[in-house]
């Protein structure tokens, strides 16, 4: 029997040729037939959160025959803006992305339509609220899936306590567990009287004036509630109109009442402000409750979650939604739609909502009422208005109704926020309405 | 004796085998070698930051959506932004005020360190090195918190003087101070150790010459010290301008800019524009606007040790 022997040229020939194959021939037919998808999610802050939403993933995935992979990206330190900002670049990178506010409008043209499924979806939730699609849409086009993961409101955080030692108000009979709220005395001038109360009792509201998010989105929403727009919605500068003075006149009030170094808040003063048991009202998500029901119980259990103070214009609440939108050159397409579709189903909201513990919150009408936000206490009933159940504030975002493009801008530079301390540290109306103008005019630029 | 017959179609062997040899030769040259070793660091060097050095390049002279070439179109937008000019002010402080006091710093505690005898040098080196090895964005949170607005550890220590409290963070002044001062504090001890390194090789005659010409302290330091380590000043001063005037994390997780913008520098205001305000071409025309600075420090510098070198 003749036995052929392998030279070292030919084992070297065939071992490249085999490389090749495989390199050139990923898609072979198997388990994972319908290709691989990869997705950047946004890292929840909450333990387990993330689970729910891998749970979720992989359970669509093994129906599907999707190999998936999933990474969760942190917004500490806006890691996920940068990201976002270096996968448009080299237009590569995952298949699916987690877009928070303004990212979809901003990479709109790296994004894929989702039309096809936003109406099936929206006939299966209900509609969505003006903010989302404010930022979702353009010109017709959704650019992504509302994710209620990382969606939030940041109302008013209150001590019942405080505020009925020091205000005279009960926010409990306000905004009871369970029931619609008895707010209509519930205005932007009883909020400063509170706010002067109880900075006068030692406990004053913490309402930050930095350059955070948080701070302008406080000052977005009462803005907006005094009628205020810096842009219109045509893209017009309406800096210098009475709404924009009434507004800086609020302000300048209001800081009087507030901390002293509010300038220089970030997101996390707020919460340590809160939890620390220094002041009687914050406005936030209800991250700095479930944090104070960790380390501070007896201040969570004197902690209500609720709606914004009315002002002349309306009553505004701010409303930070996430997006999951896809990528233009995402290699399956089809499959990032079938996911979101799934995602998106009521009973997966739910899960992913109860994992949160009723922190994220769904854009649609008919979820607005989950048992999570029912159930969530002490004290029970905490959460009950967090997820704007009856509709009685409009649920916005700051800047708005400028077009995103500019509104990004005005948000980013929180513009908002050093209109009032300028204003509140002596500068003439006129002067900071000036400069304000010509801030937004640089912001035009296309 | 050369044993082989002669072969008149051999000429070509023996051209390649001369280049052959001639190769082996440029190999053995130790400049080759030398090449090829630094080969990687210099692929390195060419992908991550000549590249990227290009490409913001092209980036600046793009429109916002980076669809149009714009030429100049995004530095005349910024010469006409009154914040723009806020921020090269900021970082002209910023970065002057903290490499003069980290070199005047520096300088001090390296005549300390040299003085301490040398038995217990090592371990004052060693402490003293301390704030430069550990990464600044991680000392910066501990600064953070000493200077938190609400619950300030410096606040709560000048309180039993009747002080305060002060708004480290919140008040312009104090906020440009503080990001200074975590500035300084970081990049002290490089200066310190670099000039210790350069104290150690003056040569002891001259300090013993001086003396013996009767000369006091400040003319050792002044005739003596300050000409010799000229070199070792100049360089630390240019190495440490360029990274002062890109610093970033310190000001980003102390201020962020804040407040009303005041201690925003280029590489903060930078990554505001063009990261978080998705304008990347604005963010890359507003980071190069550092390179003509630096590059005229960089030949004013320069130019000056090579001066100095050549009188030598």
């Amino acid at each position: 029997m003749s036995r052929k022997k392998l030279s070292r040229r030919q084992f070297v020939a065939a071992t490249a040729l085999t490389s090749a194959a495989l390199i050139s021939a990923p898609f072979v037919r198997s388990a994972r037939a319908a290709g691989t998808l990869t997705m950047g999610f946004w890292d929840h802050w909450v333990p387990g959160a993330n689970k729910a939403s891998t749970d979720l993933v992989n359970e669509w995935a093994a129906k599907e025959k999707v190999e998936v992979s999933i990474d969760y990206i942190t917004s500490q330190g806006n890691k996920n803006l940068v990201t976002i900002a270096a996968e448009s670049a080299a237009k590569s990178g995952h298949d699916i992305m987690a877009m928070p506010t303004w990212w979809s409008h901003a990479q709109s043209d790296l994004l894929e339509p989702v039309n096809d499924i936003m109406e099936p979806i929206i006939k299966q939730n209900g509609e969505v609220n003006g903010t989302v699609q404010y930022l979702g849409q353009l010109d017709g086009k959704w650019l992504g899936v509302p994710a209620c993961v990382g969606s939030q409101i940041k109302g008013p955080c209150s001590r019942i306590d405080l505020m009925k030692k020091f205000a005279n108000i009960d926010v409990q009979e306000m905004y009871p567990a369970g029931a619609p709220p008895k707010a209509d005395n519930w205005t932007t001038d009883t909020f400063l009287k509170a706010a002067e109360a109880c900075q006068k009792g030692g406990v004053p509201f913490g309402i930050g004036l930095g350059e955070s998010s948080d701070n302008v989105d406080s000052a977005g929403a009462f803005f907006l509630s005094f009628g205020a727009q810096l842009v219109n919605a045509k893209g017009d500068l309406t800096v210098k109109t009475d709404e924009v003075r009434q507004a800086l006149e609020f302000y300048k009030k209001l800081i009087s009442f507030l901390p002293p170094d509010v300038a220089a808040w970030d997101d996390a003063s707020n919460n340590k402000w809160l939890i620390a048991g220094k002041g009687a009202l914050i406005m936030n998500p209800p991250s700095a409750w479930a944090v104070a029901k960790r380390d501070a119980p007896q201040i969570a259990e004197q902690l209500w979650t609720h709606g914004f103070p009315a002002g002349p214009k309306g009553r505004f609440a701010p409303f930070l939604p996430y997006f999951w939108s896809i990528w233009n050159f995402s290699k399956n397409k089809e499959a990032a739609k079938s996911l979101l579709v799934h995602l998106s189903k009521p009973d997966s909201i739910e899960r992913l909502v109860t994992a949160s513990g009723g922190y994220d919150l769904p854009a649609y009408s008919k979820l607005t009422t989950l048992k999570v936000w029912e159930e969530q206490g002490p004290p029970k009933g905490t959460l009950f208005h967090y997820p704007n159940p009856y509709n009685h504030q409009t649920l916005s975002i700051a800047a708005s109704p400028a077009p995103p493009k500019i509104a990004q801008q005005i948000y980013t530079q929180a513009l908002q926020t050093k209109m009032c301390l300028k204003y509140s540290q002596g500068e003439k109306m006129e002067d900071v309405l000036a400069w304000a103008e010509g801030e937004c005019e640089g912001y035009m630029r296309s | 004796m050369v044993d082989v017959a002669f072969q008149p179609n051999s000429v070509a062997p023996a051209r390649s085998t001369r280049k052959r040899a001639s190769l082996r030769v440029a190999l053995k040259r130790k400049s080759t070698a030398a090449f090829l070793m630094t080969l990687p660091l210099i692929l390195l060097v060419g992908i991550l930051v000549v590249y990227p050095a290009f490409y913001s390049l092209h980036l600046a002279t793009l429109n916002k959506s980076m669809q149009r070439f714009v030429g100049f179109g995004n530095f005349e937008f910024l010469f006409k932004r009154e914040t723009f000019w806020l921020v090269v002010k900021q970082s002209c402080i910023f970065a002057l005020s903290a490499v003069f006091f980290k070199a005047l710093i520096g300088f001090v505690v390296a005549h300390l360190v040299h003085n301490v005898p040398a038995k217990g040098q090592r371990k004052w080196r060693g402490m003293l090195l301390v704030p430069w090895v550990i990464p600044p964005a991680m000392s910066t949170l501990a600064w953070l918190w000493l200077f938190d607005p609400s619950y300030s550890a410096f606040n709560y220590t000048l309180a039993f003087f009747g002080i305060g409290p002060i708004s480290w963070l919140g008040e312009p002044n104090w906020a440009r101070f503080s990001v200074i001062l975590v500035n300084v504090w970081f990049g002290a001890p490089f200066f310190m150790i670099m000039y210790l390194a350069s104290l150690k090789s003056v040569p002891e005659q001259l300090y013993e010459a001086a003396a013996i010409d009767g000369a006091n302290w400040w003319q050792r330091i002044w005739y003596v010290t300050l000409p010799m380590m000229r070199n070792i000043i100049a360089i630390t001063t240019l190495f440490s301008l360029i990274v002062t005037f890109a610093n970033f994390d310190i000001t980003r997780i102390l201020t962020a800019g804040g407040p009303l913008d005041h201690t925003h520098i280029f590489a903060t205001w930078a990554f505001r524009v063009g990261i978080e305000g998705s304008d990347l071409p604005l963010g890359a025309s507003v980071s190069l606007f550092m390179v003509p600075i630096l590059a005229i420090a960089a030949v004013f510098i320069l130019r000056d040790i090579n001066k100095r070198g050549n009188e030598a």
